[in-house]
């Protein structure tokens, strides 16, 4: 990349220590916030320790900037990484890749591939014109919205670094194998015809010289547009949340979507179709089916399918896909995300 | 001057195209906004990851909502 006069080394510098001085700050703030919140819960609220009513209010006033914190922390760093990771080189790396390893790659970029569901379509044609194979491309279409850092950030924080990296591990492998699946079903005649017409036109990709500065305001619009997205929604689930720590009893759930209760994956999986949210309107939710006794595996399996599995994504993808492909995808990943909530509810 | 903004209709889009009309008026350049929505146009002029802006058939920048200053530039220089 062309070096600009504005990344020159005394500028980078400068802007690596006030980076390096805000992130101080902002671990030495974070670090405080269990005993902030106990100090204002029990010594200014003057709840006492043992009392419903002062466990949820501390739950609520701990883990409402602990969320916040790391989202902003976790959404700025990944906005500045994307800035490396443009669709148009995604697109570079996995054109001509094979399948298997193809798919394993896509996946992986899925995460750190800027990505709207709006542009799922022509992101989809931009990949086959240019001869990524198929399933390759599923695999990337699958695990874009499922797995990213917001749905991690709310896992982590809310029910711990175990299950956010089970979710991301498993998210990856139904993205992978459902990918390679439907790549090994030979379905390239199922795309609408004037999409196999279209032919591959490389001359789009254009390179843009990012300085130092650029990728630091770009990190700064995805916290502004993200976290101002949000952060209600984080609000409210932790209110829910704390809510329901203080005064639900223990077991609510165990009965419908208990471990013994096996029909309750399947349901789970089929009434999130329909449903269509983001990470951020459903983490708090099974934070709540998982506090009052359901199963971990069916649970997941509840995130993953309504993210990953849309009616009005599949809505979309008919411009492009005839019906029997857009069946076969919502069948493939279904099943793929229905193993892995049993799968966790037998080991777990 | 003809400028397009594609992009299937998603806020990022609509916003995108807001961004090109204002700058235009602060700007005070005449020029023919189009929102290119179909799939099909989109894909045929070469773009994969909207919001785009073409300008005069040139891509200026794809993926992104562009900056009002990146336009002010475009459309002046």
């Amino acid at each position: 990349m062309k070096r600009t006069f504005d990344t020159s080394w005394p500028v980078k510098a400068k802007l690596l220590l006030v980076g390096l001085a805000g992130l101080g700050v902002w671990y030495g703030v974070y670090r405080q916030l269990l005993s902030f919140a106990q100090y204002l819960t029990y010594n200014i609220f003057g709840f006492s320790q043992e009392s419903h009513l002062g466990e949820a209010v501390e739950f609520f006033v701990y883990d409402t900037p602990k969320v916040l914190m790391l989202l902003i922390l976790v959404v700025f760093g990944v906005g500045i990484i994307r800035t490396f990771f443009t669709p148009e080189r995604t697109r570079a790396m996995l054109a001509g890749k094979r399948e298997s390893a193809g798919n394993v790659l896509a996946a992986m970029l899925g995460i750190v591939t800027p990505f709207c569901s709006c542009s799922a379509v022509p992101l989809f044609l931009g990949f086959v014109t240019a001869g990524v194979p198929l399933g390759v491309t599923f695999s990337f279409l699958i695990a874009a919205p499922m797995v990213n850092e917001i749905a991690l950030v709310l896992l982590y924080g809310l029910l711990g670094w175990k299950v956010a990296a089970l979710y991301m591990g498993t998210g990856l492998l139904v993205a992978i194998v459902a990918g390679w699946v439907i790549g090994r079903l030979g379905m390239e005649k199922h795309m609408e015809d004037w999409v196999l017409e279209l032919r591959a036109n490389g001359n789009a990709i254009i390179e843009e010289n990012l300085s130092w500065q650029d990728r630091i305001r770009m990190g700064r619009t995805a916290v502004k547009d993200i976290v101002g997205k949000v952060w209600l929604y984080v609000i409210a689930g932790i209110a829910i949340g704390a809510g329901i720590h203080g005064y639900v009893p223990e077991g609510f759930m165990a009965a419908i979507m208990g471990k013994d209760a096996w029909w309750s994956v399947p349901a789970a999986v089929l009434i999130g179709i329909p449903m269509y949210s983001n990470a951020a309107g459903i983490v708090p939710v099974i934070h709540a089916l998982l506090e009052k006794g359901a199963a971990l595996g069916t649970v997941l399996a509840f995130m993953m399918s309504v993210i990953a599995l849309s009616l009005p994504e599949a809505v979309i993808l008919r411009k492009v896909l005839k019906p029997k492909l857009i069946a076969t995808f919502m069948f493939v990943v279904g099943t793929g995300i229905l193993l892995v909530g049993y799968l966790f509810n037998i080991i777990i | 001057m003809n400028i397009l903004v594609l992009g299937p209709g998603c806020p990022k889009c609509t916003e995108a195209e807001k961004i090109v009309k204002t700058a235009l008026q602060e700007a005070g350049v005449e020029a023919s906004v189009e929102k290119i929505t179909d799939f099909q146009e989109i894909a045929k002029l070469g773009v994969f990851s909207t919001p785009a802006v073409v300008i005069d058939g040139e891509i200026k920048c794809v993926g992104r909502v562009p900056d009002k200053n990146d336009i002010l530039g475009w459309i002046k220089g």
